[in-house]
């Protein structure tokens, strides 16, 4: 994956970049140690190493914003940073930039539930958005599958989704309002705890930006009181046409799960190898889950499973209570610890129509031997989010490249069928090269023309979600300027 | 006035292109809101282009009729979940509103406190924008972050970065009934609480408005008959702290009439829509020296009537932004959008300046 070659210049200056960032930061939040700076050398996307120039970790707003304008000034690319926890490398950096952190500022700044809103410093964790509303069963609904490590920052910027997204939305449907420092320094507040800004939508294009528009430090969250319960059913299917089928017949019936979770054959064996989850041995394995009362609950699963039965499931399983459910859940849950524990792996995350689920997974297949690579598919099946497992051999030479290879194909696929290079990831670097697949030149001229207006130095995390080629002209003058 | 009704996205590039004056954008001519200089029309580019009920998709031309596709979706027991207003009753106005008119001004109803906005069901735009340029930018899947988000950019920028010729969007199952609980005889503070009290159970309200004037607040319920019913007997119980409850009869004309509203059809004055923190209202309403207002989104959205030319955005105290919806003649109609802060406005020219530079496409509608 190329990078751009670090600034000679900018490296010259480190330590008057020092000397400037500690008159507006304490001195525990530069890190410039080489050993140190180490820590931030990449996101979950380990193939990529890089160690910054710098890490700076702010714990206000107005710290955020003393640090952009002083990077600003001095022309220094600078890359935020949430928990780290990106699988497309959001947040790798490249060696003459400074990584900025949110990882300290962590805060509830006000919760309020007559309004249904919370709002946060951004480096709080997502599942511990929801921890500080559970007292009063409330939740907040975005979930990804890192929710127990990832920021509301990198959600924010990659515009998260999750399992339970199919009702209740993905990250910008749950957001808003943000406080956001542009790289300039300027500080700017976008909505609010009153719905639809007025003006421009700019929450909405701020929201899975990749962190390229500006560091957003607080933001106002939507709020839900939780469901009275759940419960989810377990259908097994003998090919996976007819579970295909199935999730598209139980959507036109006017059911709305909250969660609609797929796995192929390859994936349910690995699940019951690590978990051991009791799965019934098939290929297709559909996980079907709904909210509400007990009754709502049993009234939901039995047209459910009325519709299972029209497609000859090999197995239905219904969860009697929270142990039986939260067995159902466990396999689906330890997927991707699962494969980690066979496979080094590289996980995709293309959306697709749910119509062209069959073709896709045949063609898949079909990939699959002609790169010789084994692959697992678990996705939202819902809304079509997949995220094919490709597993390859780290240690060995060349996979990784076959492995990403391979991963191009299905993700053209992807868009092929009518569908997306990314449905919550984000870009990053590692689907960068792949724009121009999904997006004609004139399409991704407007989106850097956008990036333009809000960051016209282009300092903010400029290597990632375009292909280097595209933005070549726009990031080399601000380098030429040193 | 000079009017152009391009018949193909192609046709559009080229009348933009071709522009040599500022163009209004009209789709149904429902919000009736034009300048000089030439009017242009997206009703020759009408049709389906896809409908996938199982997936929950569908993609139409801009210019369709809004009417259209929601018989197309019935058919299927399914419905535009974002509920939009039927502006023709508020404004007096014919026409037919289109698909394209109504995502260019991001129109949502009273369900947009749970179902979302017609932004969050929007999932991906064609669009020509003001140098004549066909863009695109999302798709036709309901997930889907691939670049910038500039679907949402389009979805209430009335028009003024571009002029959508094609849509896709998201849409959802018919409810297969509803109904509706009533607190009457509760003032405004009590209401909005009440409201707020309804939003905040595990119930999936779907509508949750107060009238002043009737003194009553309403929440809404959908779903399966069963589940419904024993929604309703639980906020019931929930709602007796307020005051009062009961379950009225004739929910579809309610909410229709409060998603239009229909109260202030007629009445001379000006009408303002307010977007406030719900619990923000019981404080705003008494200050505004309104005719008459009506209470959506749990108290977020405030309808004003207000006496001709009193401008609300003086008189907002509160966080949250008014938009002038029905001008008599003598209100300014220019500035019908609150002003934004500085950097936020600056932000939003730039944006202008990037995506219509000779400042062509509803000039000034915006700032």
């Amino acid at each position: 994956m190329e990078m751009p070659s670090p600034n000679a210049a900018i490296l010259a200056r480190k330590a008057e970049l020092i000397a400037q960032l500690r008159r507006v930061l304490p001195d525990d939040a530069i890190i410039s140690d080489e050993v140190e700076t180490r820590a931030y050398e990449c996101d979950a996307l380990t193939a990529y190493k890089c160690p910054p120039m710098l890490a700076v970790l702010p714990r206000s707003t107005q710290e955020v914003a003393a640090v952009l304008h002083i990077c600003h000034r001095a022309g220094v690319p600078v890359v935020p940073r949430g928990a780290g926890t990106s699988l497309a490398g959001g947040a790798l950096p490249t060696a003459d930039c400074v990584i900025l952190g949110v990882a300290r500022m962590t805060e509830v700044l006000e919760t309020d539930y007559e309004n249904r809103i919370i709002r946060v410093q951004t480096g709080r964790t997502n599942l511990s958005v929801s921890g500080a509303v559970e007292e009063e069963d409330f939740f907040y609904a975005p979930d990804p599958s890192s929710q127990l490590a990832c920021a509301i920052a990198g959600n924010i910027a990659m515009n998260s989704g999750g399992a339970h997204c199919l009702k209740y939305g993905v990250t910008t449907n749950n957001l808003l309002g943000v406080t956001m420092v542009l790289m300039d320094g300027t500080v700017i507040e976008v909505g609010g705890a009153h719905l639809d800004a007025g003006g421009l939508d700019l929450l909405g294009v701020i929201c899975g930006s990749e962190g390229q528009l500006g560091v957003v430090t607080e933001a106002t969250l939507r709020i839900l009181h939780k469901p009275e319960g759940a419960r989810p059913v377990l259908i097994a299917f003998d090919s996976n046409e007819v579970a295909g089928a199935c999730v598209s017949d139980i959507i036109k019936a006017g059911i709305l799960p909250v969660a609609i979770e797929f796995m192929d054959r390859p994936c349910i064996e690995a699940c019951e190898a690590f978990a051991k989850a009791g799965y019934p041995m098939c290929e297709a394995l559909l996980i079907v889950e709904v909210e509400g009362s007990a009754a709502e609950i049993a009234h939901q699963l039995d047209l459910i499973k009325g519709i299972a039965r029209r497609h000859n499931p090999v197995e239905l399983r219904e969860a009697g209570d929270a142990e039986e459910a939260a067995r159902i859940w466990l396999g689906r849950k330890s997927a991707f610890g699962a494969m980690g524990q066979i496979n080094d792996y590289m996980c995709l995350d293309g959306t697709i129509p749910v119509s062209a689920l069959p073709q896709v997974l045949r063609r898949i297949e079909e990939l699959s031997d002609e790169y010789g690579l084994k692959v697992a598919n678990v996705f939202h099946a819902g809304d079509g989010n997949m995220h094919p497992l490709i597993l390859f051999d780290a240690n060995k030479e060349g996979d990784l490249e076959t492995c990403e290879a391979f991963g191009a194909e299905i993700l053209k696929l992807c868009v092929e069928v009518g569908g997306c290079l990314t449905g919550e990831h984000g870009v990053g670097i590692e689907k960068r090269d792949l724009m121009l697949h999904q997006y004609d030149a004139v399409d991704i001229e407007a989106q850097l023309r956008l990036k333009d207006v809000f960051d016209p130095k282009w300092l903010l995390n400029p290597a990632k979600v375009f292909p280097l080629s595209t933005t070549s002209t726009r990031r080399s003058p601000s380098l030429a300027a040193q | 006035m000079k009017m152009m009704t391009p018949q193909s996205e192609a046709d559009l590039a080229e009348c933009i292109a071709g522009a040599s004056g500022p163009m209004w954008i009209q789709g149904g001519n429902t919000r009736g809101c034009s300048g000089s200089g030439a009017v242009l029309s997206t009703r020759g580019l009408a049709g389906l282009t896809l409908y996938e009920p199982g997936s929950l998709t569908l993609v139409v031309k801009a210019g369709t009729p809004v009417a259209e596709v929601k018989a197309l979706l019935k058919g299927e027991n399914q419905q535009l979940a974002f509920e939009p207003m039927d502006h023709r009753v508020l404004l007096g106005t014919a026409g037919e509103p289109t698909m394209g008119g109504l995502f260019a001004a991001n129109v949502s109803g009273p369900r947009r406190i749970q179902a979302g906005a017609a932004r969050d069901f929007l999932l991906g735009v064609r669009f020509v924008d003001g140098r004549g340029q066909v863009l695109r930018n999302g798709g036709r899947v309901m997930k889907n972050v691939t670049g910038y988000d500039l679907v949402k950019l389009m979805a209430g920028a009335h028009g003024t970065l571009g002029v959508l010729s094609e849509v896709s969007l998201k849409v959802l199952p018919l409810a297969e009934t509803m109904t509706t609980v009533a607190v009457p005889n509760i003032d405004l503070a009590t209401g909005v609480r009440a409201l707020c009290s309804a939003l905040g159970s595990p119930f999936d309200v779907t509508g949750a408005a107060y009238d002043p004037q009737a003194q009553t607040a309403y929440v809404r319920l959908e779903g399966f008959a069963a589940s419904v019913a024993y929604r309703a007997r639980e906020l019931i119980q929930r709602l007796s702290v307020f005051g009062q409850v009961e379950e009225v009869t004739g929910s579809a004309q309610l909410w229709r009439d409060i998603r239009d509203v229909r109260d202030f059809a007629g009445r001379p004055g000006d009408v303002w829509r307010i977007s406030v923190k719900p619990t923000d209202a019981i404080g705003l309403i008494p200050a505004l020296g309104a005719i008459r207002t009506l209470c959506d989104w749990g108290g977020g959205l405030v309808w004003a009537l207000m006496p001709e030319g009193d401008d609300v955005r003086a008189k907002m105290t509160v966080p949250g932004h008014a938009t002038l919806v029905r001008a008599t003649s003598n209100t300014n109609r220019a500035a019908r959008h609150h002003p934004e802060t500085a950097p936020l406005a600056a932000l939003s020219a730039g944006l202008r300046e990037q995506f219509d530079p000779r400042g062509i496409l509803n000039p000034g509608l915006m700032g």
